[in-house]
């Protein structure tokens, strides 16, 4: 198989520039319409979902801006109390479950997955095209429950509010979000699946790359952790539409309980949203320093690790809402065990830089930063996991803002870095490397402008989702919103410049980054059956020395032509 | 797509084979095994996921029920044990068929006896609905349906009934999932009887029917037996 990739014509994607007998390209196979929406090709597949993954990041941006501008000033100048709680329940809905919980998996996921274990597609390639459609019917079942008025429950749609009182479109919004439960499940299973069976010859589960993984122990949660929600959705609704009694505590129903299904479901959901951006960061960080990843081994065991531990501590949400010290305290010690894994997967992704030829190209950028941020959020997730801390910052901005460094700050900056890094191959054009860097830097001080200073207003003890507060808590959300103002320009860049690659960017060779990837041992963009000819798999993943001996120092480095744009 | 040339040869299997599993390299029939095989663990990997589904119903059920005992028993005596036990025995009877239908599919001279099983199985589905139908309507009579009028004094009872609506109707959803699932078989089976001798979908629906019967053996004791002793 070929490494070294020059500028080699035979590399080019496109068939009419060259006649050299290629297959020709999934991106130019069939552009009506119709082609796409009914392709089973896993690759269209993710680029729809990366269509509608954008529109609901940027509904749920827009709403977050709008909630960033009201808190500017301590009076309610913008939007009313109403109108405030359903944008930062919108927010959390469409960012939750349309953007954070189907991004990486269904685009990144459903693109590489089948390419790194040398398939032609998933195993289901109909239930593949089904769980899109079933996740933008729920988008928009979701969107007419904002037409309908809003949800002012926050994402969390805790009962009795969600049931009894609150007078909002609760339930579409809930069954918008049980369809597309639905959706992620199907990909799930399909995930599971693919990886069991159609690894290519000699593709061991202890040779796959690190991103398969992620996407298997992300499954995993998908299939396990999904119908819990959907069962609760379920109850929610029988309670609030068929007057059946559940959570009513006056028929002596328990709304703990709701809480207690809830979390069971979504504290393993931050898993989903967080394996999936540790799977590229392993995959980014040994191309960019040329190095294999540090502990194989134990970088798959953190990820079971996580996955599996992750079911166990969601009463950790709940140390404030009436659980036994008895039942507090394991869920606490729990919860400081999920950070042991989590830990060494910082440590080895830092001592794979370790005697790398570390480079600064705008993946890498973006996965330095997911460090940094990762470490902010998962540190200060120590400090909510022990009860006394938790007790004094719960339902402060403290909170806030350790769930953004986890969710914003570590998995949006690792969406992008493998947006950047596997951009050549999804195209096959290359993008303006300087407005990449940019971009990336641009959005690692946005992010800690916007969310450092929550840290130090929630200690102060500013609650969250209240439009108006005491006025010494302005500063911070001065800051803050300044930071919001710089962040949302961090996001906003790469829409234009990737763009703009797309018809003007130049021609991506087939590896770009003389990544070690299965992925990259075909065109950019690959033909519809992924590979010419059946791949086999040699060794280990991450081959980018000899086994045993770190590159040497005085080594040039194999440059990357993807600085060269 | 299969390549034509190909199931020219074999017209029997050759049209089961579906993208990506022709592209394997293995001859046609290890491919055909293998995509059944894939075929049925994924629906495997999608029954963990509705254990979990009820899983969650159960432990609401376990929850409310430890905390008001005295009025779960109280009200699941209110249940009709006739009609919920000849429901279980209706289900009990059709998980026979599907399993028959399953495994006589595997065999080219048994078509008949698949597609009997199957019409056997989705009949005994629809009586299920149609008791459940004349149970519910006996129920309703009885102002067993939570809210304003309701049979029993305590609160709590309410409960108990908020979950037997709720995990019945669910259950039922299921039930119909899958007689239409089996409907489709049978259609198949009517319209192309080559088609169903080998089909992988006979043994994935019957898996799933499986396990909508198992949910039922779990609701029976849990709405009909509580506070039923002797």
């Amino acid at each position: 198989m070929s490494t070294r990739v020059a500028e080699s014509p035979a590399s080019l994607a496109d068939p009419d520039e060259l006649a050299l007998g290629l297959p020709e390209s999934y991106l130019s196979a069939g552009g009506t319409l119709g082609s796409w929406l009914t392709s089973t090709d896993h690759k269209r597949i993710a680029i729809l979902y990366a269509l509608s993954v954008t529109l609901f990041f940027f509904i749920g941006g827009a709403a977050a801006t709008l909630v960033r501008l009201e808190l500017f000033t301590p009076q309610a100048d913008l939007v009313g109390a109403d109108t405030y709680n359903k944008l930062f329940t919108l927010h959390g809905v469409i960012m939750v479950w349309f953007f954070l919980i189907p991004s990486i998996p269904t685009t990144f996921g459903n693109f590489l997955l089948p390419l790194m274990i040398g398939a032609r597609d998933l195993a289901f390639p109909k239930l593949n095209l089904a769980s899109w459609y079933l996740n933008v019917i729920g988008g928009l079942i979701t969107a007419t429950a904002v037409l309908a008025g809003g949800i002012d429950t926050g994402w969390t749609f805790y009962v009795p509010y969600s049931t009894t009182f609150s007078n909002t479109a609760v339930t579409i919004g809930v069954l918008g979000v049980f369809v597309s439960g639905f959706s992620t499940i199907a990909t799930g299973v399909n995930f599971i699946a693919t990886t069991h069976l159609l690894r290519a010859p000699g593709m061991t589960w202890f040779r796959l790359p690190l991103f398969v993984w992620a996407m298997y122990t992300t499954s995993i949660i998908f299939v396990l952790a999904t119908p819990v929600l959907a069962l609760t959705i379920i109850l929610v609704v029988a309670e609030r539409s068929l007057g059946l009694p559940i959570f009513d505590p006056a028929k002596g129903g328990d709304p703990i309980l709701f809480q207690h299904l809830f979390w069971f479901y979504s504290h393993p959901a931050v898993y989903i949203m967080l394996l999936p951006g540790m799977g590229i960061v392993s995959e980014v960080i040994t191309c960019f320093a040329r190095r294999r990843i540090f502990g194989y081994d134990f970088m798959v065991y953190a990820l079971v690790a996580i996955a599996v531990i992750g079911f166990f501590t969601w009463g950790h949400h709940m140390f404030t809402s009436g659980m036994s010290p008895y039942a507090a305290l394991i869920f606490s010690f729990l919860s400081f065990v999920v950070a042991v894994p989590s830990a060494i997967k910082v440590f080895n992704w830092t001592a794979t830089l370790y005697r790398g030829q570390v480079g600064f190209e705008s993946p890498m950028l973006y996965v330095l930063g997911y460090i940094g941020l990762f470490t902010v959020g998962g540190l200060t997730g120590l400090f909510l996991a022990s009860i006394p801390i938790d007790v004094h910052v719960q339902d402060t901005y403290f909170v806030v803002a350790h769930f953004h460094y986890i969710m914003v700050g570590a998995t949006v900056s690792a969406y992008f870095a493998g947006l950047h890094f596997w951009w050549p191959k999804f195209t096959g054009r290359m993008y303006p490397e300087t407005w990449a860097k940019f971009a990336a830097v641009l959005m690692f001080f946005g992010f800690n402008l916007t969310f450092f200073p929550q840290f130090i207003a929630g200690y102060l003890g500013m609650p969250r989702r209240y439009h108006v507060y005491p006025p010494e808590f302005q500063v911070w959300n001065v800051l803050s919103s300044s930071g919001a103002a710089v962040l949302a320009a961090a996001y906003l860049m790469p829409l234009g410049y990737l763009t703009w690659s797309l018809f003007f960017g130049a021609r991506a060779v087939n590896d770009p980054w003389n990544a070690s990837g299965l992925e990259w041992r075909t065109t950019s963009p690959p033909p519809r059956v992924n590979f010419f000819g059946r791949p086999a798999v040699l060794a280990k993943p991450y081959n980018y020395h000899p086994e045993g001996a770190a590159p040497l120092h005085d080594e040039p480095r194999i440059p990357s032509q993807g600085s060269l744009t | 797509m299969t390549d034509p040339a190909i199931a020219t040869e074999a017209p029997l299997h050759a049209e089961f084979l579906r993208e990506p599993w022709d592209g394997l390299g293995l001859p046609q029939e290890e491919a055909l095994s293998y995509q059944r095989f894939g075929a049925t663990f994924g629906i495997w990997i999608f029954i963990a996921s509705e254990v979990l589904f009820f899983g969650a119903l159960f432990l609401f059920y376990a929850a409310v029920r430890a905390e008001h005992a005295e009025a779960f028993a109280t009200a699941a005596r209110e249940t009709n044990i006739v009609y919920g036990t000849l429901n279980t025995a209706i289900l009990l009877t059709s998980g026979l068929s599907a399993a028959a239908a399953s495994l006589a599919s595997e065999h080219v001279p048994l078509r008949r006896l698949t597609q009997w099983c199957l019409v056997a199985t989705a009949t005994l589905g629809l009586a299920f609905l149609a008791v459940k139908g004349m149970e519910y309507r006996d129920d309703i009579a009885e102002h067993l349906v939570p809210g304003r009028g309701f049979k029993l004094p305590e609160p709590s009872a309410q409960l108990f009934f908020g979950f037997y609506w709720l995990s019945t109707g669910i259950h039922g959803v299921h039930l119909t999932v899958g007689i239409g699932l089996v409907a489709r078989l049978i259609w198949i089976g009517w319209r192309h009887p080559e088609r169903l001798p080998g089909n992988p979908q006979v043994e994935v629906t019957m898996l799933y029917w499986g396990f909508v019967d198992m949910v039922w053996l779990f609701l029976y004791p849990a709405l009909y037996l509580v506070g039923r002793p002797g």
